[in-house]
């Protein structure tokens, strides 16, 4: 059982985010560090191979050259190897021309499985799994919350509007888990020696086959033409509570004249 | 090049669309000319009616997906209708579930971008430009689909309001899901799980009474269900709850849950994450209870209350309850 793992190394959420005022692209000065919602399909991937009784976890990222500290803390969870796929050409990729550039790289892998996370916590457009999924020619689950592997078939249940889904679906497949699918587990001391010395390969756009225009912002079919501060609803009345903050609810409610 | 020919990817239960697919037609009409609608299930032909009088001529019927996701065969045989000739100028899809799956095949399948998470729509000239709340809804992005035709946009719930054009039936011609499709469509639905709620929808309902982190347990989630109940509203939930697996994930609020805008939003130990705040800042008032002065919710609050729920909620189920 060979799962890759999409992972993002994002700029960390707690950290103020802003937008290139010229390119208007992501501003990624920062150090980057594991999406969180990544940690989900880590953990996934690492348990459903785990139970298959053999297997790895391949993480597959795209980031600038050198961004590797999310990869090393999802290695230091467990993952086998890494492939991180860095090329200056690939800035400003939208999530189809990301999906491209992670195709490519994963069919060097032929994984049976695919996970992901349902969106990204910085950009989260939540559409690139699926474009990756048909470009890899897999049949795809999204929004999985509970994930189960038997034989050759993988089990999902899938969130939908009024509930979830039971859904079958035979490997090779591309799921998508929800945060709070697992609980990740915290890196030990061991495993982050140990993810030091894993494989991680970086590959490049041409290694890829994959031309200069297919990608980045060349590649990319869309542009933010504007960005500006949101109308912004403003704080009103604050009350500390002493023991009657529901009096003022209660009036606050009895104003609106609610049917 | 003008903008003449709008579709809108329309879902539906049985024979009812659903409230984003109205919205949708609605807003397409004010887009473009001609308003056209894609439609599967093995109850589309009660959908000529009620999409017709949101203002769709015609009806692509890709036909009953039987046990299938829709996300590939409804791409699919939209896919080949735009290879036939009649692509339209831009295509409007829900921001749910299956519509990002159809959303998602259907730009990888034609080799279109797309855009996600769009909350606003303008037309300037012969450009159709989206907006998006990023940064947690702190800011709006303008972007545009720069590429060839038809543009892909995903819309949030809630985006527009839904009017009746007051038009007739739609036409009904079938769209065919190409044979093809090999692996690609082989994910299939065993079985639909329904997870009950009493009272009204969480995003239809004028109240929301939503809870979080603050509450301290799953008990005490019983607190803020029985204020919705006095209400006569629906219970909510921040995702660190659902995470937690307190509450089901359909009483999410939030990115990756729900958008409401009821006429008051009851915030109860939920301290404003940007996750949270998209989902529910259009709220016409919001009422926000957090023991931290400092919680983000308070800078979107009519009236902040800092406190804790655990005595705040009691006392205030109490007075309603007393004032019957």
């Amino acid at each position: 059982m060979n799962v890759v793992v999409c992972v993002k190394q994002i700029p960390d959420p707690a950290a103020p985010a802003s937008l290139d005022p010229s390119t208007h692209n992501l501003v990624r000065d920062g150090k980057l560090i594991l999406d969180e919602s990544d940690s989900y399909g880590v953990e996934m991937g690492l348990q459903l191979a785990e139970q298959a009784g053999g297997g790895e976890v391949t993480l597959v990222s795209m980031a600038p050259a050198g961004e590797t500290s999310g990869l090393r803390t999802a290695l230091a969870m467990g993952a086998a190897k890494a492939i991180l796929i860095s090329d200056d050409v690939l800035a400003g990729s939208d999530a189809l021309s990301t999906a491209k550039v992670l195709a490519k790289a994963i069919q060097r892998v032929q994984p049976d499985l695919v996970l992901a996370a349902t969106e990204s916590t910085d950009g989260y457009t939540g559409t690139m799994p699926v474009q990756l999924a048909e470009l890899l020619g897999m049949p795809s689950v999204t929004f999985a919350k509970k994930v189960s592997i038997s034989g050759s078939t993988v089990r999902v249940e899938r969130q939908t509007e009024a509930g979830y889904d039971d859904v079958e679906c035979p490997l090779p497949a591309v799921v998508t888990v929800t945060t709070g699918v697992v609980e990740p587990r915290y890196p030990s001391f061991k495993g982050i020696m140990a993810a030091k010395s894993k494989p991680l390969e970086q590959l490049t756009v041409s290694d890829l086959g994959l031309g200069p225009d297919e990608v980045g912002a060349a590649g990319a079919g869309q542009a933010v033409t504007e960005v500006a501060t949101a109308a912004d609803r403003s704080a009103g009345e604050k009350v500390v509570d002493e023991g009657d903050a529901h009096e003022h609810i209660v009036r606050f409610i009895e104003q609106l004249k609610l049917s | 090049m003008s903008i003449d020919k709008i579709w809108v990817v329309a879902e539906s239960t049985d024979d009812a669309p659903s409230s984003t697919t109205l919205e949708l037609l609605t807003e397409a009409r004010s887009i473009g000319t001609t308003v056209e609608a894609v439609a599967w299930g093995s109850a589309t032909s009660g959908l000529a009616g009620p999409l017709g009088e949101y203002g769709a001529s015609t009806i692509y019927d890709v036909g009953d997906i039987g046990d299938a996701l829709p996300g590939v065969p409804v791409a699919a045989a939209i896919a080949t209708l735009i290879a036939s000739g009649s692509s339209p100028d831009a295509i409007l899809i829900p921001a749910t579930f299956d519509g990002r799956d159809i959303a998602g095949r259907l730009s990888a399948r034609t080799d279109l971008p797309v855009l996600t998470n769009v909350v606003g729509l303008t037309v300037e000239g012969d450009d159709v430009l989206s907006q998006h709340g990023i940064f947690g809804g702190t800011q709006v992005a303008k972007a545009h689909l720069t590429g060839k035709r038809p543009w892909i946009f995903v819309v949030r719930a809630k985006t527009f309001a839904a009017e009746p054009a007051g038009s007739g039936a739609a036409a009904v011609q079938p769209a065919a899901v190409p044979s093809e499709l090999g692996a690609l469509n082989t994910a299939k639905v065993l079985e639909h799980h329904v997870e009950e709620r009493t009272g009204p929808k969480l995003d239809e309902a004028d109240v929301v009474v939503a809870g979080g982190r603050g509450l301290g347990s799953a008990e005490d989630f019983a607190m803020v269900e029985e204020l919705a109940k006095l209400l006569h509203g629906a219970a909510g939930a921040s995702r660190a709850i659902v995470d937690a697996g307190w509450v089901p994930y359909s009483h999410q609020v939030g990115q990756t849950g729900k958008t409401v805008k009821p006429m008051v939003y009851v915030a109860c130990g939920i301290s404003g994450a940007t996750q949270h705040l998209v989902g529910m800042k259009g709220s016409k008032n919001i009422i926000a209870i957090n023991k931290d002065r400092e919680a983000p919710i308070f800078s979107v609050a009519d009236l902040g209350i800092v406190g804790d729920v655990h005595k705040v909620l009691p006392a205030l189920i109490e007075a309603l309850k007393a004032k019957g």
